[in-house]
């Protein structure tokens, strides 16, 4: 087995005019370059559904890759503000700089919610360019699948007709299954929801969800007991139908009010791995529908 | 891993037949057009009893213990943005306090190109040196109010110069980086000299282990030469006997060689170091010198031939135990061994000489460092640290309040 992969790398560059090297930031965006690029690419993703994209560091590990890719996928719009400048700067890598088209940033492919218009620090970790996390609206995946083939094509000439091929396949299914989605989801229309982090927005804007508080005080900031207590205050009135939080945050305070409200805590996977039953983009969407109604179901 | 390694294959072929299209690529951050600006502002409360001194070392510049009660620390301003297409551009300012007067210290500014090719950067300019672990970050990056003792004693504070640097990042999977500085030479422990006697060497491998932890290793050498040297420092300043004198040390053609080794080593059990995070930290450092010594006091001189060797270490720990708190232990330890043969006196003699600086001693220095910082946001800081030093007969207790905020746009900070 060995050495057949061994002879194969060596021919490879024999029949293979061109391949890509792609640097992923999230695990959505790999999974998303490897449903277009298919074999033609070779996809390193940097983070996992259990880490915080905002939050990782510069790694040693991460910069090595970044100096062997030729195309970055990430979120963009300053979701990784705290590590990809650095990657992309040690790199030494010209063909993935901020101005060279082995550079994509996802989220600035499609319209943002939530573009502040004052920027302060007492705001919590705020985003200029609006919120980042564009991914769970699969409109905006939509798109974005049509940029991201196109930069393929740009990258990778030679392989056109078979990103086309495979751009075409992914939007009709797609297609198909954001229409299977909003019938199995019209229940949740309305559902109001709390939620840990800004992280949401755009799966409540597509699945029409009534989101009515976030624990964090503000973005990034984790809550105190007393935030705590006077969310419990203002939410005991009405309270919601569900908490929802992803795989990778941490659940303390969500668990305290659910306990408190006597309501249910939703662990979405918020993106591909994010739990088993989430490997793949459509596998990430219909656990996440099914998780949310059977909470409200409750 | 098939397509892995075929496209590995493969980087070089597809870099040459791609052609480069302009696309519509993003958001680039930062201000329109202007650089980001990130001003850090730093204060502290300090109490302790004796001033820093380091026996069988020259003091450099920068090496003293904050004034006692309120003081500033470095408030420092630094501006950076891309260029163009081929450079970024950084300069930090740092203000500070010294002998009474407000100082403008230029720490860096540098040029890097970006994107150059083949894993290779070149910065050029003035810029801390790579040497090292610590030596690279600023200071409000620092796990500890001060800098290990061994950068106190054979830095001053930490190793900037002005020249140029060469980077060249290995085409690995594992990271494998080699970089060489050429620069003039004259900072502490060098001095002014013919030209450009600055060189420095450093290689750095690191990879991750599994999803919750990385580690990077360094070696590093630096060598310079000085036509003249005078510590900057103050550590003799309340000496006892003669505080009145007017004595004075001078170094004179003299050569410094030092080596450095250092390892980094961080776990986050979630793998998300922003919950919960260990790094461990140790460096070690060897400098051997030799001159020419020079001192004078009032009309009495002494000339010796200087061989000096001083080494020493620090090992740390720092536990990120909640999101915003951080507590972390250091041990550091310094040792000299200098010798000295007497050229030429007049008036004094090589004992006392030796006493008088102090240069002869060849006891060890220790210091145990404690500290707890909270941080309400990445971008706030409160730390509280303890040191304790053991020199010879003495020995002294430190503590240090200090808050660190950083302002305005703030970049990412290295590994």
């Amino acid at each position: 087995m060995k050495i057949t992969v061994f002879l194969i790398t060596l021919l490879a560059p024999l029949w293979c005019q061109a391949d890509l090297e792609v640097f992923a930031c999230e695990p959505e965006w790999a999974e998303l370059t490897r449903q277009l690029g298919g074999e033609r690419v070779a996809v390193f993703t940097a983070t996992t559904a259990l880490q915080d994209p905002h939050h990782v560091e510069a790694r040693p590990s991460l910069i090595a890759r970044m100096r062997n890719a030729d195309l970055v996928v990430c979120t963009g719009a300053d979701l990784e503000v705290g590590w990809l400048p650095l990657l992309l700067r040690r790199s030494g890598n010209p063909k993935v700089q901020a101005s060279k088209p082995g550079y994509f940033e996802a989220a600035m492919m499609v319209d943002r919610l939530a573009v502040p218009t004052t920027l302060d620090r007492s705001q919590g970790d705020v985003h200029a360019a609006g919120n980042p996390h564009v991914h769970l609206d699969p409109q905006r995946m939509l798109t974005i699948a049509n940029a991201l083939s196109e930069r393929l094509i740009t990258l990778d000439a030679p392989g056109k007709s078979q990103y086309q091929t495979r751009h075409a396949a992914f939007k009709q299914q797609w297609q198909s299954l954001i229409s299977q989605w909003e019938t199995t989801a019209k229940p949740l229309q309305g559902t109001r929801i709390v939620v840990q982090h800004e992280n949401w927005l755009y799966l409540n804007q597509w699945l029409n969800l009534n989101q009515v508080a976030t624990i964090e005080p503000k973005p990034g900031i984790p809550p105190s007991a007393s935030d705590q207590k006077r969310l419990l205050h203002s939410l005991s009135q009405q309270p919601p139908e569900l908490i929802v939080l992803s795989a990778y945050q941490n659940d303390k305070a969500a668990r305290w009010l659910a306990d408190k409200l006597n309501i249910p805590v939703v662990i979405l996977p918020f993106t591909v791995g994010g739990d088993q039953h989430s490997s793949t983009l459509p596998a990430l969407f219909d656990r996440t529908l099914a998780l949310l109604l059977q909470a409200k179901a409750r | 891993m098939l397509t892995y390694n075929r496209a590995r294959l493969l980087v070089l072929a597809s870099a040459v037949a791609c052609p480069l299209v302009s696309a519509q690529t993003g958001y680039v951050s930062g201000n329109e057009f202007n650089p980001a600006i990130s001003l850090i502002l730093d204060g502290r409360y300090a109490q302790y009893h004796e001033p820093l001194e380091l026996p069988g070392f020259q003091m450099g510049p920068e090496s003293e213990l904050p004034a006692e009660g309120f003081s500033l620390g470095h408030s420092e301003l630094t501006l950076s943005a891309n260029v163009d297409d081929r450079f970024y551009g950084s300069a930090s300012l740092a203000i500070h306090e010294h002998d009474g007067t407000t100082e403008v210290e230029l720490e860096e500014a540098f040029l890097e190109t970006l994107g150059l090719g083949y894993g290779a950067t070149v910065k050029f300019g003035r810029f801390l040196s790579n040497i090292g672990y610590l030596n690279s970050q600023h200071e409000h990056a620092w796990s500890f109010y001060d800098a290990p003792l061994i950068y106190t004693a054979l830095f001053g504070k930490t190793l900037y110069d002005d020249g140029v640097q060469a980077r060249w990042l290995a085409p690995t999977n594992f990271f494998l980086e080699l970089g060489a500085e050429w620069t003039r030479g004259d900072s502490f422990p060098g001095g002014e000299n013919d030209g450009n006697e600055g060189k420095a060497l450093f290689i750095k491998l690191g990879d991750d282990l599994g999803q919750t932890a990385s580690w990077q290793l360094g070696a590093s050498a630096y060598t310079t030469r000085f036509a003249e040297r005078s510590g900057d420092g103050h550590a003799h300043e309340d000496h006892g006997h003669d505080a009145d004198h007017s004595a004075e040390l001078i170094f004179e053609d003299g050569d410094v060689d030092l080596y450095g080794v250092d390892a980094v080593f961080k776990w986050s059990p979630s793998g998300q170091p922003r919950q919960q995070q260990l790094v461990l930290q140790a460096e070690y450092f060897q400098r051997k010198e030799s001159a020419i010594s020079h001192f004078s006091e009032e009309a009495d001189s002494l000339e010796a031939d200087y061989d000096g060797e001083q080494s020493g270490y620090y090992v740390q720990a720092v536990y990120r135990f909640r999101p915003q708190w951080q507590t972390g232990i250091r041990y550091d330890e310094v040792k000299p061994d200098n010798q000295f043969v007497e050229l030429d006196a007049a008036g004094i003699d090589m004992e006392e000489f030796l006493e008088e600086t102090e240069l002869g001693s060849d006891e060890t220095i220790t210091r145990y460092s404690v500290m707890l910082a909270y941080s309400p946001s990445e971008f706030s800081r409160i730390r509280l640290q303890y040191n304790h030093r053991d020199w010879g007969e003495n020995r002294d207790d430190l503590w240090v309040l200090q808050y660190t905020m950083s302002l305005g746009s703030h970049g990412a900070h290295s590994y």
